[in-house]
């Protein structure tokens, strides 16, 4: 029995270990400022602090509700620490996509809207953005704003609607968590394509400018988008059957869902 | 229970082969100028430039060297062990706060 019980911690350690090193492993085949955020600069001011100033009013209410599920409930904060963690993770690490030869990355916010609700999962991002624009030169300071609206307001309510409009129709567990990845990634680029088309179109007009953007996306962003569903179900399927209480604390399930 | 479970491994079995679908079927409908540089060089800075946008350095400009390669290991190692320690203490069957979490529900 203790030998069981030792040997179980030790995989433990072991399975924290590996997450450890796939984690730094794969952010150090970086060897570039490969940033898939708007970079420094790329957009005007006045665009820069409109996006800036829409973000504001989403990080204080995902302040308020953080400070107000917390003091309700003290065991909600290790799911926040996780979904901090993987989402300034995910959004940094640069995904080889073979059909198109270039890299990108997930964004990671459809699965902490799913989980800790698409509020907190904005300022989850707000954090990732600034830790990253701040020390790795991926996105920027000016840009941060728009960034945030594009990978965490559209990234975390895509995610968040998609899985709660599928799970109200019924659709199983599996689809819906695939669904909302996708969807949310698919989100983010679209609003990545509004903001950079507004912010550079000058005297272009807008439509021709917004499509040759998006397009542009395509390639690497569609088998992307369907990582990060993959992702996204994956996540959800590992906790379902690790902590099904956890999933209906969350409303993530029903009560009668966890068998 | 058991149906579902085979369900669930017939539905990720089923995913990884669209992934793989995804990656092998699709034709590169663009390339970018240098091989596995990310979306912002080959699309953002790109279509940026094509219309007077340049990019800026960083405020505080890491990308320097080696500098930059450190930075992310060091975010990656952080980041993997507060992943690691949440994981754990949300999942770990012997931890004080999974126990009061499971009373909790």
């Amino acid at each position: 029995m203790q030998k069981h019980r030792i040997s179980k911690v030790q995989i433990r350690k072991v399975a924290v270990a590996f997450l450890l090193f796939t984690a730094s492993g794969s952010l150090l085949t970086v060897s570039d400022v490969n940033a898939m955020h708007i970079s420094e600069g790329i957009l005007p001011f006045h665009w820069a602090a409109f996006w800036s100033l829409l973000a504001v009013p989403f990080v204080a209410y995902g302040l308020y509700r953080l400070r107000k599920l917390s003091a309700a409930d003290l065991s909600f904060k290790p799911l926040v620490g996780l979904m901090a963690a993987v989402v300034f993770i995910i959004s940094c690490m640069p995904i080889p996509v073979p059909t198109a030869g270039s890299c990108s990355h997930p964004c990671g916010t459809a699965i902490s809207g799913i989980l800790v609700g698409p509020a907190i999962s904005i300022l989850v991002a707000a954090v990732a953005l600034l830790i990253q624009a701040l020390f790795l030169a991926h996105g920027g300071l000016s840009t941060w704003g728009a960034n945030l609206i594009s990978m965490g307001v559209m990234g975390s309510f895509a995610g968040f609607l998609t899985f709660k409009a599928l799970r109200s129709m019924k659709v199983n567990l599996v689809i819906s968590g695939f669904a909302a990845g996708l969807l949310a990634d698919w989100a983010t680029y679209f609003t990545t394509s509004v903001e950079l088309a507004s912010g550079i179109q000058g005297d272009s007009p807008f439509i021709p400018l917004f499509s040759k953007i998006l397009i542009a996306f395509i390639p690497t962003q569609l088998p992307l988008g369907i990582l990060e569903g993959a992702m996204t179900a994956g996540m959800i399927v590992l906790l379902y059957k690790k902590r099904p209480d956890l999933l209906i604390k969350m409303k993530v399930l029903k009560t009668g869902e966890a068998a | 229970m058991k149906v579902q479970s085979s369900r669930l491994k017939a539905q990720g079995f089923g995913m990884i082969l669209l992934l793989f679908a995804a990656f092998c079927i699709l034709p590169p409908l663009t390339r970018a100028g240098e091989k596995w540089s990310g979306v912002d060089e080959s699309v953002i800075k790109k279509v940026a430039k094509e219309h007077g946008q340049e990019t800026r350095k960083p405020f505080i400009n890491t990308d320097q060297g080696d500098l930059l390669l450190f930075l992310f290991l060091l975010a990656g190692a952080v980041g993997g062990f507060i992943a690691g320690y949440y994981w754990r203490a949300l999942t770990g069957e012997n931890t004080d706060q999974v126990k009061n979490l499971k009373e909790d529900v």
